[in-house]
């Protein structure tokens, strides 16, 4: 018998699994941190795979930052009860309570950059010394260069400079007192190919990841932004009505929907074979200020 | 549809970076946005920079230069790639090292102005040391030297002597320019001389691995799921990797390094029962008896039980700042085992220019030695040369943490270990 039968999907999967077992084998306090979007989906099913019939060795930890679709976190607290994994929710409402912080202002008043803050605080708070996310490296270039294994400072700061060199599929998890280790089991795997996965394994998704109809806010660059409560508009600001899906879920202040009819994993994939503009590109609205955001934001500890 | 990775390696300035600009541009790989993006920058050529699509952070774009290991990813109809970019400053050989010790395929570049040099001897080296397959010797900016057939038959004739030195069998030679598009995706019009097929037609039928499955089968214990539910009282599933091989339920088994015997009662991918699995599938063993197994223990056939040791000879490059020398202290992580090792003796290190050894009580930076360590329990491994995977560690400094070495087993059985030889030929094995 020959590997070659061996679908792409297949080896991406195998190394996935691989690499959540490996979290699981070395370290005492893993998490995993769940969003709610579609990339922190596969990693639930991912860890289904690599832990059934046993219980997943972590527990799922979502960020809130207060700017969520609403579809999202219903999907979200099924999710676990179907799952039957422990849950922990932490927000960025009371981290700036407690820490004092200012909140997001301005027109579209993201709460991505406050998220560290409650990110690290609920690290400290269950001395997490593994985090598993969601990133994939074909999402940024700063993440082309991240390894599997991104080992972090107290701060949660990443030093692309001072990254171990990952050889093979050998991941060292040895981290001092205070470090902890980001793992990111997709690292690998591209937007295309989480849809494929979707579809093959027929994972259902939160109702915002297929076209619907919605009232959104024209942004000069013409990207699509949802209307919610949180939208500090002007009146001069067109309002429009418009068929939209979102291909990520973040912070909804700044997480634009793109034009879509598609109402299928199939119709996404086409959507998408067709596409040619970037995931972020069409969908965040802060990575554009600087060329530098997604380095910056992961050397002061963002995911 | 497969999957095939490779690591492209050249020296500062050959190309790298434009060249897979170009593959990802070409096959259309490249969003929109992003290209935008790289057209509101001033470039030298007055044209999109290509380059920029892969350096990523912000001392690579001030400087200009790739510091680390950037990983891409394009897909045709026929095949997904990974690309590792690998950078090409001397300092950087750690680099390359960890590159390469992924990848199918090495695509060694070369500027045809300047033909075969120390760099190109040395990356080629290092990608075959680390057992990379298949190579292509890409020929670079022939636009610079008027795509003349001479200049490119002439450094094919220079890398041959390189390869006959290095026992590399499949390499294929291929004249380009990366700036132009020359033979990247589409054939050139330009090189009406050359009849082979373009970089990215070669890419796509160049067999994938497959060798893991027809080698002695290896999996290693990663981690014990244990419900110990009302429904599933006494399962013990051994979650972990297939390394090589193919096995089958019913299999007699060895657990190793205890040496207990006994069969696979079922195999479990996704919660179902297979009767097979091969590599590199992630599965979950049940054995037919109830024996003592934990993490970093390895089950294997009973007729492919490798030998188990506490002494290795084994080649590594070295990849910290502060020199090793003999008589130190590491972990020694084998995959999913981890043992503490003791470093006695550096036996010699490799001329990376002559391939030859070289008389050392140390390694520093970037060096590449050969060495005998002890561990202080048994370890279950293979040659490198026979099994990348079970033949492959990293030694890890016990302060810090950091990956200090990458080690690749030369033998475990100490009747083959060997002794320095200073001028011999290190790759006459
Ligand atoms: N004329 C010519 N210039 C090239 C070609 N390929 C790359 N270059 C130029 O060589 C320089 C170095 O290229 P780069 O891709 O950054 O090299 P790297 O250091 O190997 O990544 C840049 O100015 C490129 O535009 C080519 O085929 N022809
Ligand atoms: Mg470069």
């Amino acid at each position: 018998m020959s590997t070659s039968h061996l679908d792409y999907l297949d080896r991406l999967e195998a190394e996935a699994i691989h690499i959540m077992r490996e979290v699981a084998g070395q370290f005492e306090r893993p998490a995993l941190l769940f969003s709610g979007g579609k990339d922190s989906i596969v990693l639930t099913r991912l860890a289904e795979k690599a832990f059934r019939p046993g219980r997943f060795p972590f527990p799922l930890v979502h960020v809130d930052t207060g700017h969520n679709f609403p579809e999202v976190l219903a999907y979200r607290d099924e999710l676990a009860a179907r799952l039957g994994e422990k849950l922990i929710v932490r927000k960025v409402e009371d981290t700036i309570k407690q820490r004092g912080l200012r909140d997001a202002t301005g027109k579209f008043p993201s709460r991505n950059p406050l998220q560290t803050y409650t990110l690290l605080d609920v690290i400290e708070e269950f001395e997490f010394d593994a985090c598993i996310g969601g990133a994939r490296r074909d999402e940024e270039k700063a993440r082309a260069k991240e390894r599997i294994f991104s080992v972090r400072d107290e701060f949660g700061q990443w030093d692309p400079k001072r990254q171990r060199p990952e050889l093979w599929n050998v991941y060292n998890g040895k981290i001092q007192k205070g470090e902890n280790v980001r793992v990111f089991p997709i690292s690998n795997w591209t937007e295309l190919d989480v849809w494929r996965y979707i579809q093959r394994e027929n994972i259902a998704l939160p109702s915002i990841y297929f076209g619907h109809e919605r009232t959104c806010v024209v942004l000069p660059s013409g990207q699509l932004l949802g209307l919610s409560e949180h939208l500090q508009l002007d009146e001069t600001d067109e309002i429009v009505q418009r068929q939209v899906r979102y291909r990520t879920v973040g912070d909804s202040t700044c997480t634009a929907a793109v034009e879509s009819n598609a109402s299928t994993i199939d119709d996404i994939i086409e959507d998408l074979l067709l596409a040619k503009v970037s995931e972020r590109g069409a969908t965040r609205l802060d990575d554009n200020i600087s060329e530098a955001g997604m380095e910056d934001r992961k050397r002061n500890g963002y995911f | 549809m497969d999957l095939l990775r490779f690591i492209t390696c050249g020296s500062v300035d050959d190309g790298k970076s434009t060249l897979i600009g170009r593959l990802l541009y070409d096959s259309d790989s490249v969003s929109l946005d992003i290209l935008a993006a790289l057209e509101n920058k001033p470039t030298v050529h007055g044209t999109v920079d290509l380059a920029l699509l892969t350096d990523g952070l912000r001392a690579e774009r001030e400087q200009g230069i790739t510091i680390d290991v950037a990983y891409k990813y394009f897909t045709t109809p026929r095949r997904k790639f990974i690309i590792t970019d690998a950078p090409g400053h001397v300092q950087y050989t750690r680099n390359m090292v960890t590159g390469a010790s992924n990848a199918d395929l090495a695509i060694v570049l070369v500027d045809a102005r300047l033909g075969v040099i120390e760099q190109t001897r040395r990356h080629s080296m290092v990608a075959a040391l680390l057992g990379i397959r298949h190579f292509v010797l890409a020929v670079n900016k022939m636009d610079l030297v008027g795509y003349s057939q001479e200049v490119f038959d002439q450094i094919v004739a220079d890398y041959a002597e390189v390869a006959k030195q290095l026992r590399l069998t499949n390499i294929k030679a291929i004249p380009l320019s990366a700036l132009h598009g020359d033979n990247i995706v589409e054939r050139s019009t330009h090189l009406t001389w050359y009849n082979g097929p373009s970089l990215l037609e070669h890419l796509e039928s160049v067999p994938a691995t497959e060798e893991a499955s027809v080698q002695e089968s290896r999996f290693q214990v990663q981690y014990v799921i244990r419900p110990q539910t009302d429904e599933l009282p006494d399962y013990r599933g051994y979650a972990g990797r297939i390394q090589s091989g193919t096995y089958r339920k019913g299999d007699k088994v060895t657990v190793l390094p205890s040496g207990i015997e006994t069969a696979i009662e079922a195999i479990e991918i996704n919660q179902q029962e297979v009767e097979t699995a091969v590599a590199p599938q992630s599965v979950i063993l049940r054995l037919a008896d109830d024996v003592d197994v934990s993490r970093g223990d390895s089950i294997v056939p009973v007729k492919q039980v490798p030998h188990i040791t506490r002494e290795l000879e084994a080649t590594l490059c070295w990849m910290a700042e502060a020199p090793l020398r003999g008589g130190r202290k590491f972990l020694l992580q084998h995959h999913s085992a981890l043992v503490k090792a003791s470093l006695p003796t550096i036996l010699y290190k490799i001329d990376v220019q002559t391939f030859t050894h070289v008389a050392t009580d140390e390694a520093k930076l970037n060096d590449i030695v050969r060495v005998r360590l002890k561990t202080a329990a048994p370890i279950v491994a293979d040659p490198y040369r026979q099994n990348r995977d079970s033949g492959s560690f990293i030694l890890v400094d016990e302060q810090t943490g950091n990956t200090v070495a990458a080690g690749l087993i030369e033998a475990t059985d100490p009747e083959l270990f060997t002794e320095a030889e200073p001028g011999a030929l290190a790759f006459s094995i």
